[in-house]
């Protein structure tokens, strides 16, 4: 019988790992997140019995938005600490090293399982709050249509419109996408992390700082580009900051988006580069340590 | 390795961080005077991106304290709000609905103040920050037409100055997505203003002839008004009768 002859690079294999790694994430119930959220989703509108359309509106894109950035950011951080960790402790890591997998195929397909997860997450979540919004946007335009059925249709159509605009908009599909990337972003750093720490909690930890850090990154790269008179220590540790930590704040355009501003293509283009950009480079800087690891 | 890429992606972040300005996105300054204003925990959420949710439970609990008439603290409350979310005109309506509608009702009715001198003064100080968060709202939404629209009824309805409220139902009108109803009640505060009846004229007869949808009776009984006063000849008037009383 003849063998396959051995590949440098196999999408299969990495396929192979991908599809692993995501079985392993959902047994571990990591999905019981999307229950929190459709909760969160239902209970919300409890509290909206009083307010008008527009604030109810309003509380809905921000709360299903903001608990999806959250939930997507745990999610990132907390599924891909325990990868490594996890094979390792398992002993399957050299189990599929053995095989033979090239390290950079096991890290690839780690991070794709991940990337996988996510956008599970995401895309049922974002189903579920455009179900939401939009049933609830059809029952006030319904309720209006029959209040204002005897108003002029010049006036009709303005309430109507006024409320279209509240509700549902394509704007919001931009800032699930730009949620999608900030996460996978937090993964991949995460998988950096993890391929020379030393324990799960270490790498969450670490992480958890991180986070904050790269928020104030435009910060410390605005005041260490503009401020000349500040220290060399000042400056050395702001140089730091910025080369270091990504800048987590391009990515807070759901804020806007939700406030009804408008995102221009050019700049979610630009920060979609970005985002890809910057989880190239956290897999190469993750497939770089793991090579040099001693296993 | 990393550092190298941090110089790589440097030019990118300070380009993506220039358009953001540009653009007015995430203009939200993160600074000292924010963080007196909203707290150790707001400012927290604000640095982490949540600073939407915060506004909306620090909302939600500004609705409680309006049922509970605490209008001190809706008033800080709001304060907050609309510090982390400048460009939400909703909030920045709301508040000037609770300070210049609600408190100053409040205030002007408050059994526990027997000076009246004292209670005008009180309502016209919730008039006067009602206004303010009208005028702040409108330097951080210049294109939101509600916002334009809430000062004019604020001029309108508590200060009576129709000049102003006209200047500022145009203003609403200019706008885009504006609603069809601010360039007619522009109109009509400007017929109020004693010697700007000619203006007004002008402005009500072209509603008038745009069609049946700007004949509505107020516009009609406005213009017969303004015809009486300005001796407008026979010919040239609209046909319709005044409007009758119900």
């Amino acid at each position: 019988m003849e063998s396959t002859p051995y590949r440098m690079f196999s999408p299969w294999r990495v396929l192979a790992i991908t599809t692993n790694t995501l079985i392993e994430l959902v047994r571990q119930k990591v999905f019981y997140v999307l229950l929190i959220f459709a909760l969160i989703l239902i209970g919300s509108s409890v509290f909206m019995a009083r307010f008008t359309f527009q604030q109810e509106f309003q509380i809905l894109k921000d709360v299903s938005l903001g608990a999806m950035s959250i939930f997507t950011s745990i999610l990132a951080i907390v599924a891909t600490a325990r990868l490594i960790p996890q094979d390792n402790e398992d002993r399957t890591l050299y189990t599929i090293l053995a095989k033979p997998v090239p390290r950079y195929e096991y890290i690839l397909g780690k991070l794709l399982g991940v990337l996988l997860l996510l956008a599970i997450s995401i895309a049922v979540m974002a189903v579920l709050f455009t179900a939401v919004l939009y049933f609830r946007e059809q029952s006030v335009l319904d309720d209006t249509w029959r209040q204002m059925r005897s108003a002029p249709p010049g006036q009709l159509d303005e309430a109507l419109n006024a409320i279209r605009a509240s509700g549902l908009n394509g704007d919001i599909f931009i800032g699930v996408t730009v949620i999608f990337l900030k996460a996978s972003l937090l993964a991949a750093l995460t998988l950096f992390i993890s391929t020379f720490a030393t324990t799960n909690i270490f790498t969450v930890v670490v992480m958890v700082f991180v986070y904050f850090i790269a928020h104030l990154e435009p910060i410390a790269r605005e005041y260490w580009l503009q401020q000349r008179h500040a220290g060399w220590i000042t400056r050395g540790f702001l140089a730091l900051v910025v080369l270091i930590f990504p800048d987590l704040q391009a990515f807070n355009l759901v804020d806007d988006i939700v406030a009804g501003v408008a995102i221009p293509m050019a700049i979610f283009t630009k920060t979609a580069l970005l985002g890809i950009f910057y989880i190239v480079i956290y897999t190469l800087a993750a497939i770089f340590v793991f090579y040099g690891k001693e296993l | 390795m990393i550092v190298v890429f941090g110089v790589l992606k440097l030019p990118a972040e300070r380009s993506l961080a220039q358009d953001h300005r540009d653009s007015h996105l995430a203009d939200l300054d993160l600074n000292l005077n924010l963080r007196e204003k909203i707290g150790q925990v707001g400012f927290v959420a604000a640095l982490s991106g949540f600073r939407a949710m915060l506004a909306d439970l620090l909302f939600i609990q500004a609705q409680a304290a309006w049922e509970r008439t605490e209008w001190g603290r809706v008033l800080f409350l709001f304060r907050q709000i609309t510090a982390l979310q400048p460009h939400v005109a909703l909030f920045w309506d709301m508040a000037a609905w609770h300070m210049a509608w609600n408190a100053s009702a409040a205030a002007i009715n408050d059994p526990k103040q027997a000076r009246q001198a004292l209670r005008i003064k009180a309502q016209r100080e919730y008039f006067a920050i009602g206004k303010d968060f009208l005028e702040r709202g409108i330097k951080n939404n210049p294109r939101n037409s509600k916002l334009y629209e809430s000062l004019a009824m604020l001029y309108r309805d508590k200060y009576n100055d129709h000049a102003r409220a006209s200047e500022f139902f145009r203003e609403a009108a200019d706008c885009p997505g504006a609603p069809s109803y601010d360039k007619r009640f522009s109109a009509y505060e400007l017929s109020y203003c004693e010697g700007w009846e000619p203006q007004a004229y002008i402005q009500l007869r072209r509603l008038y002839d745009e069609g049946e949808q700007e004949r509505l009776p107020t516009l009609i009984k406005r213009l017969k008004y303004l015809e009486t006063k300005l001796n407008i000849p026979r010919n040239q008037r609209i046909p319709d009768a005044e409007p009758s009383k119900r």
